[in-house]
């Protein structure tokens, strides 16, 4: 009885207050939301990755492949086979179906070892003869089935086991969709070989032993990019509890006649505590389960494009769609139960504590403390200064994070001294009592309002580093798209013989046809591409070289040197004259480094005479054509009627620019739907810690009011106070912003991607970031200046003559 | 010995299987059918027939090794046809597969290896002979012009286990049926088919413990044809003996629910068939064992009256049961009675 009348009284004030609640719970909900958001994500690319790393038991059976990744002659699998080598080839690659790009991967169904068996042959419909024969079967996912819809591949199966963008065929018939001709790229070798058998070295010497690769290439390349999400999930999870604390603290002091009635009735601290400790238990449930759907929901909108981003840039396949996971589900609840204590501890602290004769007044909930506010500063000067030392000698990505973690931390922590002093400054030029009164009111409320001014400061500063960053990308990217795309049209031909009457047709149509000839090979375990290029005053003139020899040129077409990208550059630590031996055992020196934007893998140019005199076997299928633009556009109708190509087989430039532009746009268009989230999240957070303060404040406002200020005049005041307020976050977070940029640029990319981007300012992104930023604190700041508009004068006179 | 059929087809044609056993009983969907009077050529007849959906080159070998003890071997080769041509690379619709075993009192080692044809892997030649998987052979040694199945060499490897033997036969093969035409129904059904049961076989077998020199009497089956079983049959019991007395005897029951269907050809010293009639042979479990979870009958009596023939076989090694993916029964037994003698025993359908 005693409990549920407790209860009760204790509910009853959010009956009365039901905007209060509606805050708790939506702030709770929101931090929960974009925290489960994230995991959401990286769990399914996460799942994607594993999937893709188990395809053919690549995760648990080692392989022969040749040093340098080039095809292989598929006689070697049968001199293998017939000299007791138990071995399965395969055959890999991508093949281009419209705007989809799906690996193709060819096995042998006969001699595919048990543990690779990902797919059953035989029991699919049409069994092993439907698999080999003409034309085959894909075994795709249900994602790949819908993006192949309408294309000319062989008739789909569908299969949960694969990942996206993978479809599994059989070995002739993706030789012949890859136009490979009989050649493989690996063979799989199980551990269980007979003992006796011909060494391998005699066998076929070119090909050699990769063990299993413990972690996929894929889980490692994209590590940063998850590591990114991830930063921002808890970013935005910590913005949202400082709604969850605003709101939890006023309900808490709101209700300290409440408490105290309650105690006097005889009800225990304990048992109060317990039911109180019971109702947030509770909120906090519902808030988490509501913070999961709505995860899952923005993690649905966001899937899309983070999968784009993905495909973009590290050619990740991540599904566009979401499974439901109950490991998301948990974490997402604990982790909103976990928040709500967090930010409830310090109340159920007290209230456990409370004696009965403590003042029922609500009094300010957190009171002017210099003394606290200084310890705070000292605390973000540490972290500043520890931010300072890890720019310097920190290393590794996980560095990078620390460092920006540090910085945003002490910026945070150091803003409620600076805005304290700014105030002080203020109030110095001031002239007028009311003025003065403005000013030293502002500075009292500081305390009230830091928490969520915080909050507003790491929502801009995000908001200026992450957009300077993207702005600064794009406008480096779009340069260097210009410089690396001179040639008028692409050309792809279809077969080798067909590149050999492409070249003679093309030779009088036009100003200069410059082959595009590239293989892949292994670089000290890196995978890089190897490209040859003509010397022509194409590239001469434009290629975006960062730092080279000034004879670069002339070196690369002699054969006496080569040129490398900067991630390669970065990862190897070449410098300019540093040796590196290419695939095959070819060494040459390094006499260029150029950059190479939104390419994860390593690569090499090369003269086009030293790369075919290396590789004599590369596919010379590609070529890029100079010619007037204005007369692309009829070569290009030209040499589709000629050829009967494909119309993807001849790209014109300004094509390939705007599809690069769009996996650009995509790659960054998560990045800015998590800004706009957390700076909605801040402005909650500011609108909930004013509701808190306009209850509080009506001490402060009486006298003033009772000195003759009109309450319209109070309420401009309020309203000013906190566009002002907002208005000094914004100018302190200018500078936390850039140096997020900075990090974010020249520390985070050059250790996520390899390439280290100059920082560009963009002023006009500020002033719309702050217009913004001060419609959100105004509005935030309406409806308390309203109530306080609307006050009954008997309410402000009641000040007096209640005893506080 | 179609009834082998049988067993590839469970392995191979269950897509065939899907599109309903029934019509492949009457009609062999583009294959050649064996047809009656077409004479056997050698050596172009050791060599594959790929218009015909299914052929083997089936080899049993009775030994006894220098340590004394008794020893069987197996090695097969089926071929199996997804339509009825041969092509060149990976579209090639001919598919192979090959069994190996040794059997010893207390062991038997099995393997099982499979391949595309049109790529190398696996095929066979007709001349000079040879027939092969991966790293297993079974390759003639005989010269020009002479009898290309006459004198063989023979191996194969597993986990635990490899074999090299040489294979001598004094005698041509034999035909079976008529002139190699072996019917095997009354529905018309049939095969070509020939047998050389005459080899003598000395070599070594590579097994966990050591390698072992051995000598022993061998006996090959070549047969093709297009045509399955009915669907009522559900497995059969193949006997192939090597008689003291220097004749030798082929003989099957079909098992079906009218209680089966036996056959059986007598092959005098001098290597003259001589086919019994329908029903002629008679067969009778005396003991069965659980073999690999499966009830499997290891002790027979088998009768041929019209020769005087009463016997009774004793398995050397009750576990020979051959797991590979088509799973069966397969292994070398002693018989005693009327006549003594060792040979081969299959079971299939025993699951």
């Amino acid at each position: 009885m005693m409990w549920r009348s407790g209860l009760a009284a204790l509910l009853s004030h959010w009956r009365r207050k039901p905007l209060q609640l509606a805050m708790l719970l939506l702030g709770l909900s929101l931090a929960t939301g974009l925290w489960s958001a994230v995991q959401a994500i990286n769990g399914e690319a996460r799942a994607s990755y594993a999937r893709a790393a188990a395809v053919l038991g690549q995760d648990r059976l080692a392989s022969l492949a040749r040093a340098d990744g080039a095809r292989f002659d598929q006689q070697l699998f049968v001199t293998l086979r017939r000299n007791g080598w138990l071995v399965s080839p395969v055959v890999e690659g991508e093949k281009r179906y419209g705007e989809q790009r799906v690996k193709i991967i060819g096995i042998d169904p006969l001699t595919l070892p048990p543990v690779a068996r990902q797919i059953d042959v035989m029991a699919a419909e049409g069994g092993l003869g439907a698999f080999i024969a003409p034309p085959g079967l894909f075994f795709v996912s249900a994602e790949t089935a819908r993006r192949l819809a309408g294309h000319a591949a062989p008739p789909l199966r569908i299969v949960d086991s694969l990942p996206a963008g993978t479809a599994l065929t059989d070995i002739g018939i993706a030789q012949d969709i890859l136009g490979v001709g009989p050649r493989l790229s690996r063979l799989l070798l199980p551990p269980d070989q007979l003992i006796d058998r011909a060494a391998l070295s005699i066998l076929a010497p070119e090909l050699e032993v990769r063990t299993p690769a413990a972690e996929s290439d894929l889980s490692r390349l994209t590590d940063s990019f998850h590591l990114n999400l991830t930063a921002f999930g808890f970013l935005a999870f910590a913005v949202g509890l400082f709604i969850v604390h605003a709101a939890i603290g006023l309900a808490f002091e709101q209700r300290r006649p409440v408490f105290r009635t309650l105690r006097a009735l005889g009800l225990p601290a304990r048992a109060l505590t317990l039911l109180l400790v019971a109702e947030l238990s509770v909120f906090a449930l519902i808030a988490g389960f509501a913070g999961v759907v709505l995860g899952y929901w923005i993690a649905s909108l966001l899937l899309p494009d983070v999968a784009a981003s993905l495909r973009g840039l590290y050619g990740a396949e991540v599904p566009g769609s979401l499974s439901i996971r109950p490991a998301v589900w948990l974490a997402g609840v604990a982790i909103s139960v976990a928040g709500t204590f967090l930010s409830a501890g310090r109340g159920l602290w007290q209230v456990s504590r409370m004696t009965l004769l403590a003042p029922a007044q609500p009094r300010a909930w957190a009171r002017a403390s210099e003394r606290h506010m200084r310890l705070q500063a000292i605390a973000g000067a540490a972290l500043l200064a520890g931010a300072l030392l890890l720019a310097h000698f920190g290393t590794g990505l996980a560095a990078g994070f620390a460092l920006l973690a540090a910085m945003l931390l002490g910026a945070a922590l150091l803003l409620p001294l600076l805005l304290s002093w700014l105030i002080a400054g203020g109030a110095r030029v001031s002239s007028s009592a009311l003025g003065e009164w403005f000013w030293a009111d502002t500075r009292q409320q500081l305390p009230g309002l830091s928490l969520a001014l915080m909050a507003l400061l790491l929502a801009l500063a995000t908001n200026i580093g992450v957009g300077t960053m993207v702005s600064s990308f794009r406008l480096t990217f779009v340069g260097w798209l210009d410089q690396r795309l001179t040639s008028e049209l692409y050309v792809t031909a279809r077969t080798e013989e067909e590149a050999a009457a492409l070249r003679n047709w093309l030779s009088p149509r036009s100003d200069a046809v410059l082959p595009i000839w590239s293989t892949e090979g292994q670089i000290a375990n890196q995978q890089v591409q190897i490209f040859g290029i003509l010397d022509h005053a194409t590239y001469r003139e434009k290629w975006p070289l960062l730092t080279a020899d000034p004879q670069v040129w002339d070196f690369v077409a002699q054969g006496k040197a080569l040129m490398v990208n900067e991630q390669l550059a970065r990862r190897l630590s070449l410098r300019l004259g540093a040796d590196v031996t290419l695939p095959g055992g070819h060494r040459l020196p390094v006499a260029g480094i150029f950059s190479d934007y939104g390419n994860p893998k390593g690569q090499v140019i090369l003269g086009n005479d030293t790369l075919v005199r290396f590789y004599p076997d590369i596919g010379r299928l590609r070529y890029a054509v100079r010619i007037d633009p204005e007369k692309a556009g009829k070569l290009r109708e030209d040499l589709l009627t000629a050829f009967g190509l494909p119309a993807q087989n001849v790209v014109d430039q300004a094509s390939i620019k705007s599809f690069s532009l769009k996996i650009f746009e995509r790659t960054f268009a998560v990045t800015a739907a998590l800004n706009v989230l957390t700076l909605a999240v801040a402005g909650l957070a500011i609108l909930s810690s004013l509701l808190t303060l306009a209850g509080m404040r009506l001490p402060q406002l009486a006298p003033v009011w009772a000195m003759g200020l009109t309450r319209r005049h109070l309420a401009a005041l309020e309203l000013a106070r906190s566009v002002s307020l907002a208005a000094l976050t914004l100018l302190l977070a200018i500078p936390a912003g850039l140096g997020l940029a900075w990090v974010l640029l020249a520390v985070i990319n050059v250790e996520a991607f390899g390439w280290r981007l100059p920082l560009y300012v963009f002023p006009a992104d500020w002033a719309l970031l702050g217009a913004l930023s001060l419609a959100a604190a105004g509005a935030a700041a309406l409806l308390p200046a309203l109530r306080l508009l609307n006050l009954r004068p008997a309410v402000l006179l009641k000040v007096f003559a209640h005893e506080r | 010995m179609s009834v082998r059929a049988f067993l590839i087809y469970l392995f191979l044609a269950v897509p065939a299987l899907a599109q309903g056993f029934a019509g492949l009983g009457t009609d062999a969907e583009g294959f050649a059918v064996p047809q009656p009077g077409s004479a056997i050529i050698f050596p172009r007849d050791h060599g594959p027939h790929p218009e015909y959906r299914i052929e083997w080159w089936y080899l049993t070998a009775n030994l006894k090794g220098a340590d004394g003890e008794d020893y069987g071997v197996q090695w097969t080769l089926f071929r199996s046809a997804l339509a009825p041509q041969e092509k060149a690379g990976w579209d090639s619709p001919q598919l192979w597969m090959g069994h190996a075993a040794v059997t010893s009192a207390t062991s038997h080692f099995v393997a099982e290896r499979m391949s595309r044809g049109g790529i190398g892997q696996a095929g066979v030649t007709a001349e000079p002979f040879a027939a092969w998987i991966d790293d297993w052979r079974m390759a003639s040694s005989a010269a020009g012009g002479v009898d290309q199945i006459s004198k063989i060499d023979l191996s194969a490897s597993g986990k635990e286990f490899s074999y090299k033997l040489k294979l001598d036969a004094q005698r041509p093969p034999v035909l079976q049926g008529q002139q190699g035409y072996s019917v095997k129904s009354a529905e018309g059904q049939a095969s070509f088919y020939y047998s050389q049961p005459f080899y003598a076989v000395s070599g070594t077998l590579s097994l966990p413990g050591g390698d072992v020199a051995v000598e022993g009497q061998a006996w090959l089956d070549h047969e093709w044809s297009s045509q399955p079983l009915a669907p009522s049959q559900t497995g059969w019991d193949w006997f192939s003996f090597h008689l003291e007395s220097g004749e030798k005897l082929m003989g099957f029951r079909l098992r079906d629910e009218t209680g089966g269907f036996t056959s059986a050809t007598w092959i005098a010293p001098d290597g003259t068939p001589e086919p019994q009639p329908p029903a002629a042979l008679a067969v009778t479990p005396l003991e069965t064992e659980t073999v690999a979870g499966r009830e499997v009958p290891t002790r027979w009596r088998v009768e041929l009256p019209a020769k005087g023939f009463r016997v009774e076989t004793r398995a050397l090694n009750p576990e020979a049961w051959m797991a590979t993916q088509v799973s069966y029964w397969e292994g070398p037994v002693r018989f005693e009675g009327t006549h003594a003698g060792r040979g081969y025993i299959e079971m299939t359908g025993y699951d």
